[in-house]
């Protein structure tokens, strides 16, 4: 079992932290890897990417959204408790970690982030901070509610750039005009790397083609194992055939087939939806969603 | 009794199985066993033994269940096999020690798998456990890996008095015997948990949820943890596809995926892990990981077809899954060979653009090549496409150990003798070092690892 040191509800009913004692993760990852984490006995084992570690405190950090069943289980995860399976790094590393420092000084790096992307992009922020590289940080949220670790990436960004689609704070619009709008205030940029909803990864690379900015997505395709056995995971990057698990989970984003990376994320969808809604309405549900057979 | 003729073993009958998960061998009662033993020639020069990658004594097993002595027919298999409930019930015996049977000359050969299996049984039911006499050795050895070839070369060790710990990448014990074959062919509870026990009850300690060369590498087991060598069992590894066009399609997935969800994550009755039911699922290929997937996909309520590009001659799968999944209505279109995934305006699978094949001469392995008849393509339809054509070994290992020599298929280099790796106290066997084969052939080399494992850290001294 793996001690869950102390859980946090970052936005109410919805996204939650959790910092996790993993000796063995925390002693070896890096920003960019990421750990699969099983609740309990029945549940699914869920790719997280680490948002955060501490090699003294063998400590991981993680941010969940719950989506489904498995992670609607997390939800009642308390400070004290503990997940029954944490298992990392997995996936290698940011490119970043690997780029001699004085090259990495010399470049202008802007970050990209997007909805519950945030946590995984801020370990690699920090990590450049740490060695003296201060990056820009785009976040975009859809509303208020939704933004998190403001105050976190506020200490570790070069700037940061905040954006809600409705303008309920800060500025408004999509990361994609925040892009557009420091580009034309005669801002360039030699590497971005950008992590968050895949349609919002699409956009970003559409436009840093167009920029001629390199641009690094991190994946997030359905997994099983995690450790490079089931090829669920696998999507089109330039002319090959990749596994998000062992070749990425970051991939140039200029050469990501994002329409059918998309499309393979809706493969279990309605199994998923009535799973989540099973462990969500237990016994008090009976019928209305369409699946169960309930309302017939 | 017809002694040209095995002791007819009952099974669940076809049309009932095909709609359930539990095993389809019911296996032999004592009076059976005993009757199937006496048909036994008990040959000085054994055949059989030959035939059987662990080597076990198998007339003298045989020769204790005619005689009814079940404790000291475990006693001798136990000596040279760590799995003998699975072995009995997953090794080609075929192509293996029933192969070379003298019996089976003139009439069918002695049942030598269902033994095995009766006796592992008899010794769960009656909590005989394999027993270790060695002398503790203050030697610690590493496994990687709690699959076949781990737990029988950890099993060995700790015979031989190491003191020896398995890691385990996944959350359950037992690598594929756990997520690759499914629970109607090899229980879980009943039988893998059991002969997981008795490798315990030999002193063997377990760490799951450790993959090396992530969570550590092989350097760090022998420079800070101090192992004094290493096994590395860790498997087979990516799934191949064939590269046709339409692969990544909703509704096409590996077997391994399929059997990982069904059998690990246990898609098959309640869990939170979720698997496609397909009304009509075509399976590529014909290994024994082909019928399991088919037959899984069968018993989840769909129409399975296998398409294989061979004939039924050259199947590579055991006989008896071929006969079982035939008799639970598996449609097989052989000589037949995927050219293309078809798949609807929303990406999902539709169908499967087949093309015939005939067989011309034969090609290296002894197998006569398929050839395409052209012309003859033509469309199966059907919503999911299971794709069984092997892996290739998990480049984790391989990629973080400096100085471990992988070949051309990125496998890793051994000597055959002794498992030895290019590596200093580094050994290997299994999937990882033949690739995709078999859970005999991966105990075997286990074993003999182990044996070489021994002789390094004895000559090594203190």
């Amino acid at each position: 079992m793996y001690s869950i040191l102390e859980a946090k509800e970052l936005v109410a009913d919805s996204i939650y932290e959790f910092v996790v004692k993993a000796p063995n993760v925390a002693a070896n990852c890096e920003p960019g890897q990421f750990v699969i984490v099983r609740t309990d006995e029945d549940s699914e084992r869920i790719p997280l990417t680490i948002c955060d570690y501490d090699r003294e405190k063998e400590t991981i950090t993680i941010v969940v959204q719950v989506i489904g069943a498995s992670t609607f289980k997390m939800k009642s995860l308390k400070t004290g408790d503990a997940f029954s399976d944490f298992v990392g790094p997995l996936g290698r590393p940011s490119e970043l970690i690997d780029t001699p420092i004085d090259e990495l000084k010399q470049k202008k790096i802007l970050f990209v982030a997007g909805g519950l992307g945030t946590a995984p992009v801020y370990p690699q922020v920090k990590w450049l901070h740490e060695h003296g590289v201060d990056a820009d940080v785009i976040v975009g949220a859809k509303t208020k509610d939704l933004l998190i670790m403001e105050e976190e990436m506020e200490a570790v960004a070069g700037t940061l750039y905040i954006t809600t689609d409705d303008g309920s704070y800060k500025r408004q619009g999509m990361v994609t005009k925040v892009i557009e709008d420091l580009y034309a205030e005669g801002k360039k940029y030699d590497l971005c790397i950008t992590i968050g909803p895949m349609i919002m990864m699409k956009f970003v690379c559409l436009l840093t083609k167009k920029l001629e900015l390199k641009t690094i997505v991190s994946m997030n395709p359905i997994m099983v194992d995690g450790t490079g056995m089931c090829g669920a995971c696998r999507l089109t990057v330039g002319d090959s055939v990749k596994f998000a698990c062992v070749d990425g989970p970051e991939f140039d984003g200029h050469l990501v087939n994002f329409d059918e990376a998309m499309k393979r994320t809706q493969i279990y969808k309605t199994a998923e939806g009535r799973a989540y809604l099973k462990a969500k309405e237990g016994d008090t549900h009976h019928g209305g969603c369409g699946h169960c057979g309930g309302d017939k | 009794m017809d002694v040209l003729k095995k002791v007819p073993i009952r099974e669940q009958d076809p049309k009932v199985r095909a709609t359930n998960f539990e095993e389809v061998c019911l296996g032999y009662n004592k009076e059976e066993a005993m009757e199937e033993a006496s048909r036994c020639l008990n040959c000085k020069n054994a055949q059989c033994v030959k035939g059987c990658p662990v080597s076990i004594s198998i007339p003298d097993f045989i020769k204790e269940v005619k005689e009814g002595n079940f404790k000291e027919a475990y006693d001798v298999i136990s000596q040279s096999s760590s799995l003998p409930a699975v072995c009995g019930r997953v090794c080609p015996q075929e192509s293996q020690c029933e192969g070379k049977c003298i019996r089976g000359i003139k009439g069918e050969p002695v049942s030598i798998g269902k033994l095995e299996r009766f006796v592992a049984d008899w010794a769960f039911e009656n909590g005989v456990k394999p027993s270790v006499n060695a002398e503790k050795k203050n030697k610690k050895v590493a496994v990687i890996g709690s699959g076949p070839s781990g737990l029988s070369c950890a099993g060995d060790l700790a015979k031989m008095g190491y003191d020896v710990t398995v890691f385990e990448a996944l959350h359950e014990l037992g690598g594929v015997l756990v997520y690759g074959i499914p629970e109607f062919r090899l229980p879980k509870e009943k039988v893998v948990k059991k002969e997981i026990e008795n490798v315990k009850a030999l002193g063997v300690k377990f760490e799951k949820n450790t993959i090396i060369g992530k969570s550590f590498t092989i350097d760090e087991l022998i420079d800070k943890y101090g192992f004094e060598a290493v096994f590395i069992g860790s498997g087979a590894g990516l799934p191949k596809f064939m590269g046709i066009p339409g692969e990544n399609a909703n509704g096409v997935f590996s077997a391994n995926e399929y059997l990982t969800r069904s059998n690990l994550m246990k898609a098959f009755k309640e869990s939170d892990t979720p698997i496609m039911i397909g009304k009509k699922v075509v399976v590529v290929g014909g290994g024994n990981v082909a019928m399991d997937a088919a037959r899984t996909a069968l018993r989840l309520g769909s129409e399975v077809h296998i398409v294989y590009r061979r004939s039924e001659e050259e199947l590579p799968a055991r006989v008896e899954e071929v006969h079982h999944a035939k008799e639970e209505g598996i449609i097989f279109n052989l000589i037949t060979n995927p050219v293309e995934i078809l798949s609807d305006e929303n990406g999902w699978v539709s169908g499967i653009k087949c093309i015939k094949m005939e067989l011309g001469e034969p090609d290296e392995s002894g197998r006569r090549s398929p050839v395409e008849i052209s012309g003859s393509e033509f469309e199966i339809e059907c919503d999911a496409v299971i794709m069984s054509l092997g892996t290739s070994p998990n480049p984790l290992i391989s990629s973080t150990t400096k100085g471990l020599e992988i070949n051309r298929r990125k496998c890793i280099v051994v000597k055959e003798e002794n498992g030895e790796t290019s590596k200093d106290g580094v050994f290997a066997g299994g999937d990882a070092v033949t690739g995709a084969a078999t859970v005999i052939l991966a105990m075997g080399a286990g074993r003999t690892a182990a044996k070489g494992i021994d002789e390094y850290l004895t000559a090594k001294g203190n």
